[in-house]
């Protein structure tokens, strides 16, 4: 039986010196192939007696798992070595960038009034947009600004010209966005005004306006965001309130003092000037202008075809060109019109 | 309006620091936009006297002087200053003193003289800007008094910008009326008694146009002397008030002015013939101002003419040949009330404004336009001297002052307050109005002043406004609840903007009104009928309203590759602007949203994997596919004056009209100084917001059957018109036709091209057959042959 421990560590020592797979598939034919030692060991179990059979097979085949073992063993082994060697062959640079389209990004403007359009949304207010050639009656006579009034000159208003070199004084380009105040209104009206109960009016309206008027602090075209609330019952404090609870959401802040001061517009009495202040940062404690407000004047309703005594609102009209250079530190208006990417990417 | 704070407290004097004085002011609507010390802190600076003045022993330009400081002990003091000389008197810092740009002043030697002190000029004490010499004090200046003491130099000077409706703020009188109000301090107004006439001369006043104006007083005053020297105190609140002393005469009127708020007017009276009216002017009539501009005075201006001339354009501006001048002796002196509505806007029309024009198109106070020609009379007696003649007054209707009803409630409701009848009697009497209380309704009479006081509301703001603003509540607003629809088919515009950026694109915001070469240029617009001209450019690169986007997008383009920036896309989202007779809402301007990109540079960023392949036609249609998909758009040859003519194309989506896309054009190329051209593209904004609500369709169970085919066909034929026709004919079993493959060059013929396309044939209910399947492919085959003369590619 010695020569059974012998074939064993023979063919361990022979499958341990191979690392080529098909070399170790014929090593594996020496013992265990047809004619290999193993097999013919097995072979000449039948001419042994048969009280000596049971024994010398049990012990042949303890060797003959002891070969297999050794052969599956050395198999994976060398699997494993040719999959590590792969592994190593197909590694990357991982630190290379990656491969795909740039980001592009919204213009930080925009940026802000979708953020405020989504702040007026959670509280029930509508998007409502305008023309920006806006009629001359639209701008101001239906906001209560008739011609030759000096609110006029409050806005450098830019007009057109006709095709033969003569003013087209009925239209303009909108000064503000509270056009779109007496247009929607008076669609509201055309549509509900005959219900017992007209719906309440709550609008924003983003866009562009303009005015004669280009300096470091001034664009002839730039931002403004209306809001408009009317309905049975609002008042000046709720004004006061919606603002406040705006500024703060704006900022996600309440570190900040919200001030309202009176001041003048043709289509709203009372009206108030919206200032706000930082308590810390580097505008701490100065007073920026945010906003004119007021309360709907009676005669822009009466104009819409809405009964003042019935129904009051109030009425905002802000920049959002300020509230971007007030939320990202931005400290030159005109930034925003050049079209400058290292600028834009950053709001990306 | 700008004033000095001194002359404000000399009125009304309440105990406030000039900074709580303009917080109040703010806070009650009349906004101060500046407040500036008139000089900047010193001390020790007195009103001294030159005694002697004698040459510095070793320095040419020094002299040695002794002053007197008003200490008993005349103090020797070296001396640079050109201008100084014995007698005058100077300011002087004393050893001691703080001079602005923190200069202490000591007993030193100059050149081996000792000096005590420094004489000084209005620069060095920080007043003026420049000074060529000592400040010259006049002669009756006390000497040793406090320089600060004596040029009222702790004043302050506030600049209000007061709103349109606030033109009772514009005079000292009106300012100090209101500080009354909102602090309630005292106010003592200045007293004018009426000046009796010495002599008996005046001139007939006749109001042709009474609605115009309603109230003209007019005297002469003789014998005047127009060289009069201004008195300094005068001259210092006009100053600080930011206007110009020019003469005696002209300082008086405009002191009355800011005094009262009541522009006056003095004309040379030899000037004048016969009767003074106040008419409207008569056609193609001229007149020379007295800036100097000769206008022709249209027919709704006022001016105000003798019986045989126009004299002025009334409460706007005076005329040049009845002005007065240095050597006026003789006055006729205007104190008139012209409407509102008779002024606003004339003098806008004709590019100047005035303060007269000011304040009388806001409205000045009637209830003192007698009281304006009497002060004015008496400063000009205690200046200029002379005798005045009888106040000739003409008078018609004058504005009427209605009770306005306040209702409590309705104050209560729109200000969101609970006030009670009393508090609101309360802040009326703090306003000093005129009301009569009827339970809880009061019927107020706006003052003669008040111009903005004539609905119910404006007297609700005068209670806001005095209640303080600050002191109302700001609750959060109740309302019912209702959610806001948002129609699924319709996606926000934010979602489009977002997925371009997601796409490289970055988004900018250019101006509407561009160069007119643009228009020209990028949408062949060069008729003058064509164009939406600015009356009034801001300048000329921004002249017309632009009709599409391309203009801004492709500057931005030359922007950015002059700051280095290689790959540019970039796109915008905003209006264009067509005429248009029919258009909604504003007749004439049809003004569609439109969304406009450009593309430059690689087709994807710079980098070790970007291949170096550059963007062209199809990566950008494959963006607008994406932004519209799942929509099947088409795309048509197009011909555009911005675009390359064999690179662009009309996009379609349903038939409609939606945009375009192609490269710039190469003579704009060339001309713009690009290095390649740009991909554009512009697309109706309201098209792609709009998407389809999903519709589910069955799902087939069966397998799909996938053919391919290789046909070769002329190299002119578009894809687009080989799948119409293929559609025309398609068996009914085809459910899906790709293009996977387009190929010319070697193997293939001369003008042609190799289409490679892959069918997918599937049905619902059952598994199809090879010999239908067969069949499919031979109709497919047979209408290529037929219709486009395609060869089967073997």
């Amino acid at each position: 039986m010695d020569n059974l421990e012998q074939i064993v560590s023979e063919a361990c020592a022979a499958f341990a010196a191979i690392s080529d797979p098909d070399a170790l598939e014929q090593a594996k034919a020496r013992f265990l192939g047809k004619s290999g030692q193993i097999t013919e060991l097995l072979k000449g179990l039948g001419k042994l007696p048969p009280e000596e059979k049971k024994t010398a097979g049990a012990a042949i085949n303890v060797a003959k798992t002891a070969v297999e073992t050794a052969l599956n063993e050395r198999r994976e082994a060398i699997r494993k070595a040719a999959l590590d060697a792969r592994l190593a062959e197909e590694a990357l640079d991982v630190t290379l960038p990656g491969r795909s389209e740039a980001r592009g990004g919204l213009h930080p403007v925009t940026r802000t009034l979708e953020r405020i359009e989504s702040l007026f949304a959670s509280i029930g207010f509508e998007v409502a947009d305008g023309p920006e050639i806006e009629e001359d009656f639209f701008n101001f006579t239906a906001l209560n600004t008739p011609e030759d009034h000096p609110a006029r000159s409050m806005h450098d208003t830019f007009y057109l010209q006709n095709p033969d070199g003569s003013l087209a004084d009925k239209v303009l380009l909108r000064t503000h966005t509270s056009p779109v105040q007496a247009r929607y209104m008076q669609a509201h009206v055309a549509r509900y005004g005959q219900q017992e109960k007209m719906p309440e009016i709550r609008i924003i309206a983003p866009g562009r306006v303009y005015r004669v008027d280009s300096d470091a602090t001034h664009s002839p075209m730039f931002h403004q965001v209306e809001g408009l609330w009317v309905g049975e019952n609002v008042s000046f404090a709720d004004l006061k309130g919606v603002i406040a609870d705006f500024l703060k959401s704006f900022f996600e802040t309440d570190d900040l003092t919200v001030r309202f001061r009176p001041s003048f517009f043709p289509f709203t009495e009372p009206s108030a000037e919206i200032d706000v202040a930082f308590m810390s940062g580097a505008l701490k404690g100065r007073w920026l202008e945010i906003a004119g407000c007021g309360m709907v004047h009676p005669t822009v309703l009466r104009h819409a075809g809405i009964d003042p005594e019935k129904y009051t609102g109030f009425a905002f009209g802000m920049g959002p060109d300020r509230l971007t250079m007030l939320r990202y530190g931005v400290n030159d208006l005109r930034l925003f019109f050049e079209g400058d990417l290292r600028f834009l990417r950053q709001f990306a | 309006m700008k004033f000095s704070e001194s002359w404000l407290r000399s009125l009304v004097d309440p105990k406030l620091s000039s900074e709580e004085l303009s917080h109040l002011l703010t806070m009650a609507g009349l906004e101060v936009e500046e407040l500036d010390a008139v000089a900047p802190a010193f001390t020790s600076v007195v009103v001294a006297q030159v005694l002697e003045v004698v040459k510095h022993p070793d320095a040419d330009r020094l002299n040695v002087c002794q002053v007197d400081i008003g200490s008993g002990t005349p103090q020797q003091i070296v001396c640079g200053a050109p201008n100084v000389a014995a007698g005058l008197k100077v300011p002087c810092a004393l050893p001691g003193a703080e001079l602005p740009g923190d200069f202490k002043i000591k007993v030193a030697k100059v050149r081996g003289i000792e000096s005590s002190g420094m004489l000084c000029s209005a620069k060095e004490l920080g007043i003026a800007e420049e000074a060529s010499g000592l400040l010259i004090l006049p002669a009756d200046a006390p000497v040793g008094q406090s320089i600060r003491q004596y040029l009222d130099l702790d004043d302050h000077v506030f600049e209000l910008k007061l709103t349109p409706n606030r033109a009772d703020c514009l005079s000292l009188l009106g300012v100090a009326r209101e500080v009354g109000a909102i602090t309630g301090a005292a106010t003592s107004l200045p007293v004018v008694a009426e000046v009796p006439a010495s002599i008996a001369d005046s001139r007939a006043v006749v109001l042709d146009a009474p609605a115009a104006c309603p109230l003209y007083y007019g005297r002469i005053v003789k014998n005047v002397d127009a060289k009069a020297p201004t008195p300094e105190w005068m001259k210092r609140r006009l100053e600080r008030s930011g206007i110009r002393s020019i003469s005696a005469l002209v300082d008086i009127t405009n002191y009355v002015m800011l005094e009262l708020g009541q522009p006056l007017h003095a004309f040379d009276n030899t000037r004048l013939d016969g009767a003074v009216h106040a008419r409207m002017a008569k056609p193609e009539e001229k007149l020379l101002l007295l800036n100097e501009q000769t206008i022709t005075v249209d027919a709704d201006i006022l001016v105000i003419s003798d019986d045989a001339k126009p004299l002025a354009m009334a409460g706007i501006m005076g005329g040049e040949e009845s002005g007065i001048t240095l050597e006026t002796s003789e006055l006729f002196l205007e104190s008139a009330f012209f409407a509102p509505k008779a002024i606003a806007g004339r003098a806008r029309r004709y590019g100047f404004g005035s303060d007269a024009s000011h304040r009388f198109e806001r409205g000045v106070d009637f209830g003192g336009t007698r009281r304006a020609i009497e002060r004015a009379t008496q400063l000009i007696l205690e200046i200029c001297g002379g005798q005045a003649g009888p106040v000739v007054e003409a008078k018609a209707e004058l504005p009427a002052r209605q009770p306005v009803r306040l209702r409590t409630a309705r104050a209560e409701k729109v200000l969101g307050l609970p006030l009670g009848a009393d508090r609101i009697a309360g802040l009326f009497k703090g306003l000093a109005l005129d009301f009569v209380q009827q339970g809880d309704d009061f019927l107020v009479t706006p003052p003669s002043w008040r111009f903005d006081m004539e609905i119910e509301e404006d007297l609700i703001e005068e209670i806001a406004r005095l209640y303080g603003y600050d002191n109302i509540p700001s609750p959060a607003p109740q309302a019912r609840m209702a959610m806001l629809r948002q129609p699924e088919a319709q996606r926000p515009a934010y979602r489009v903007r977002q997925m371009l950026a997601d796409r490289g694109y970055q988004e900018v915001v250019n101006f509407a009104f561009v160069e007119t070469q643009w228009e020209a240029d990028f949408a062949g617009k060069t008729a003058e009928a064509d164009l939406i001209r600015l009356a009034n450019p801001i300048a000329s690169q921004m002249a017309v309203m632009r009709s599409n986007l391309f203009g801004g997008l492709i500057a931005n383009l030359v922007t950015n590759l002059k700051r280095k920036q290689t790959r540019v896309r970039l796109f915008e989202v905003g209006r264009t602007f067509h005429r248009d007779a029919a258009a909604v809402p504003v007749a004439g301007y049809r003004q569609p949203w439109r969304l406009g990109g450009l593309a430059f540079g690689g087709a994807l960023p710079d980098g070790w994997a970007s291949g170096g392949r550059k963007v062209d036609f199809f990566d950008v249609k494959g963006d607008i596919e994406a932004l519209l998909a799942p929509a099947a758009l088409r795309f048509e040859k197009l011909v555009h004056p911005a675009l390359h003519p064999g690179r662009a194309a009309r996009i379609l989506l349903d038939g409609v009209d939606i945009g375009c896309v192609g490269e710039l054009h190469p003579e704009w190329v060339q001309k713009y100084d690009l290095t390649a051209a740009p991909v554009l593209f512009e697309l109706d904004f309201a098209a792609i917001k709009a998407v389809v609500v999903p519709v589910y369709t069955e799902l087939s169970r069966f397998p799909a059957v996938v053919r391919d085919l290789a046909v070769v066909v002329d190299r002119d034929l578009a894809l687009q018109a080989l799948f119409d026709g293929l559609k025309q004919d398609l068996p009914g079993l085809v459910t899906d036709l790709q293009l996977f493959d387009v190929y010319a060059g070697k193997g293939v013929p001369e003008n042609k091209k190799s289409l490679a396309l892959r069918i997918v044939m599937q049905d619902t209910q059952r598994t199809l057959q090879d010999s239908e399947v067969d069949a499919a492919m031979q109709q497919l085959i047979a209408c290529l042959e037929k219709t486009f003369g395609a060869q089967l590619r073997a």
